[in-house]
């Protein structure tokens, strides 16, 4: 479960895969709408994870 | 700037102002729960260690986001593009971190009554020359942080029209009074205001910005027309170049940025470990702020502003596209964002002088009445020298020192994080990384001219990382052989902190 963190650091610190302008969304270029995307995805998969230690009785 | 003081936007800075400091003041009456312990270093140091998700949101948030950061950021997207926004997946990347490490902290810190990171990493290796190379970094690191913050209110009090120190200086003395008499509840208490007014400025400059401007479409292409013709490392994305600082420095940063004493206290101030993972899945809340806070560099192009230092570039925006009373309001939620962070700075600064320098050297059986008191006073003397590197000496200063503290704090992340999931690390041979950490980071930063990445030549190819990485590296390899050569040491390497 814990691997989920993994994901935001390969989606981040993979530059060359978003540092694109196509496809823009509303007028953002793909560098900064990806940016932003992984705000509310990372904040998910952190959930997921502490959601799944609440279940486990994690301290 | 134009000349003259804009009246309006003055007393609407000045009103909110007033408010903050009589909330700052009230403050130490806030939240003091049944549990109070009186004068005692962990009700002024850490407001009673009692602070659920909610405060601890607020409390966090608003040290960790600071006034710094709303003129920086945007600052620095104006001045280069695309690579100013590694603060993005920078705090991004923060949290997965702070989930991961910061409740094991919290235990480790909670069991046994520690209040600062020095105070658990002598709990954990019993080694005084380790807990004073953690203490003492993280003073050093803090007390340009806390000039950082000055240098942001002392920007929007310029924006007012204001001249001379005294605004200045009459904004900090109040800053250090409530701070002193108040502990970590007035920042706390206040970082509510500043967290809504900041929240309101942002959500009405996105929107309201663009739509006068013609959309985000438009702000984006001016943005790109004016990179283009400057050329250089600049641009809506990146150059290949660029790939690798930009990664490096958002890793390191994120790395970096809860071992500084004021974002630890802020955990240790939480009442429980759940508290801290709830504040990982909800802080990034903020991260969407601020990465609207940095196209406000790019806003400044579509809007035609024109400024002389790129730091005036989100007072230029405000001064130029709102009415006066809403401009005053942003500035004085910019302002109180200096307030919040610089108080928790100055208290983290100070439990760690007293828990780590004096206890120990000075007067090892002081009541913890007699804690609480050296810590107050210590807060004044940091916010003081603070104030003094700021009126006396270059910003430029502060600046490269800030950039020099990020990298030595990050070299206390083994000897901090290690000893929290693996027992195998021995003090001396953290003690060992640190130094070798300190020093070459130190050394490639000043022989690059203080500048945050290195480059070095790997088979004829340049390659640039975040120099606080590359030390942090040398730092591991080092305890690791030093550990293997030197062993654990014979001391035990847990027993209650004394």
């Amino acid at each position: 479960m814990r691997l989920l963190l993994l994901l935001p650091f390969i989606g981040l610190l993979w530059v060359p895969f978003y540092n694109k302008e196509l496809p823009a969304l509303w007028g953002f270029p793909f560098f900064y709408w990806y940016q932003f995307a992984w705000v509310p995805l990372t904040s998910l998969l952190i959930w997921l994870v502490f959601r799944d230690g609440l279940k486990k009785g994690e301290e | 700037m134009d000349a003259g003081i804009n009246w309006t936007a003055l007393a609407v800075f000045v009103f909110f102002f007033v408010l903050v400091t009589v909330m700052g003041f009230w403050a130490s009456r806030w939240m003091a729960g049944p549990s109070n312990k009186g004068a005692h270093l962990d009700e002024w140091g850490l407001g009673g260690r009692n602070f659920g998700a909610w405060i601890t949101w607020f409390l966090v948030g608003g040290d960790f986001y600071t006034a710094y950061t709303v003129i920086a950021v945007p600052a620095l997207v104006y001045a280069v593009g695309a690579y100013g926004f590694f603060a993005l997946p920078y705090t991004i990347l923060v949290y997965p971190i702070v989930f991961l490490i910061m409740p094991k902290l919290w235990h480790a810190a909670h069991k046994a009554g520690h209040v600062t990171a020095a105070d658990v990493v002598y709990g954990r290796y019993q080694s005084r020359p380790l807990e004073f190379a953690i203490a003492l970094t993280g003073v050093v690191a803090t007390m340009p942080y806390i000039a950082l913050q000055l240098i942001g209110m002392e920007v929007v009090i310029k924006a007012l029209g204001l001249t001379g120190e005294l605004p200045l200086l009459a904004a900090f003395v109040i800053l250090a009074l409530y701070t002193y008499s108040a502990g970590l509840r007035a920042p706390a208490l206040i970082a509510f205001v500043k967290d809504l007014m900041i929240y309101i400025v942002v959500l009405v400059a996105v929107v309201v910005v663009p739509a006068k401007l013609g959309g985000y479409g438009v702000v984006f292409d001016s943005a790109r027309e004016v990179f283009a013709n400057k050329g250089g490392a600049t641009g809506l994305t990146l150059k290949p170049s660029q790939f690798l600082p930009f990664a490096t420095l958002a890793l390191g940063s994120a790395m970096a940025a809860f071992m500084y004493p004021h974002t630890l206290t802020g955990i240790f101030a939480a009442k429980d470990a759940n508290t801290i993972r709830k504040n990982a899945v909800f802080l990034p809340a903020y991260t969407v702020l601020l990465g609207l806070i940095a196209l406000l560099g790019f806003m400044a192009y579509a809007a035609g502003v024109k400024v002389q230092t790129n730091n005036d570039v989100v007072p230029a925006l405000f001064n130029g596209l709102f009415p006066s009373w809403f401009a005053g309001f942003a500035f004085a939620a910019i302002a109180i964002g200096a307030l919040v962070p610089a108080a928790v700075m100055s208290i983290g600064a100070s439990n760690l002088f007293t828990r780590n320098f004096w206890k120990p050297y000075v007067n090892p059986g002081i009541s913890n009445e007699g804690e609480a008191k050296v810590a107050k006073v210590v807060s004044l003397v940091v916010k003081l020298g603070a104030l003094v590197f700021i009126l006396f000496l270059p910003t430029k200063f502060a600046l490269d020192l800030q950039l020099l503290g990020g990298v030595w704090i990050l070299q206390t992340f083994p000897a901090l994080v290690f000893g929290l999931f693996v027992g195998w690390f021995g003090a001396r041979a953290l003690l060992c990384g640190w130094a070798v950490g300190i020093v070459c980071g130190s050394w490639m930063a000043f022989a690059d001219g203080i500048k945050p990445v290195h480059s070095f030549t790997v088979g004829g190819d340049q390659y640039s990382m975040y120099t606080g990485l590359i030390a942090l590296a040398l730092n591991i390899v080092v305890a690791v052989v030093a550990n293997l050569v030197l062993g654990k040491g014979s001391r035990p390497a847990l027993r209650s902190a004394a």
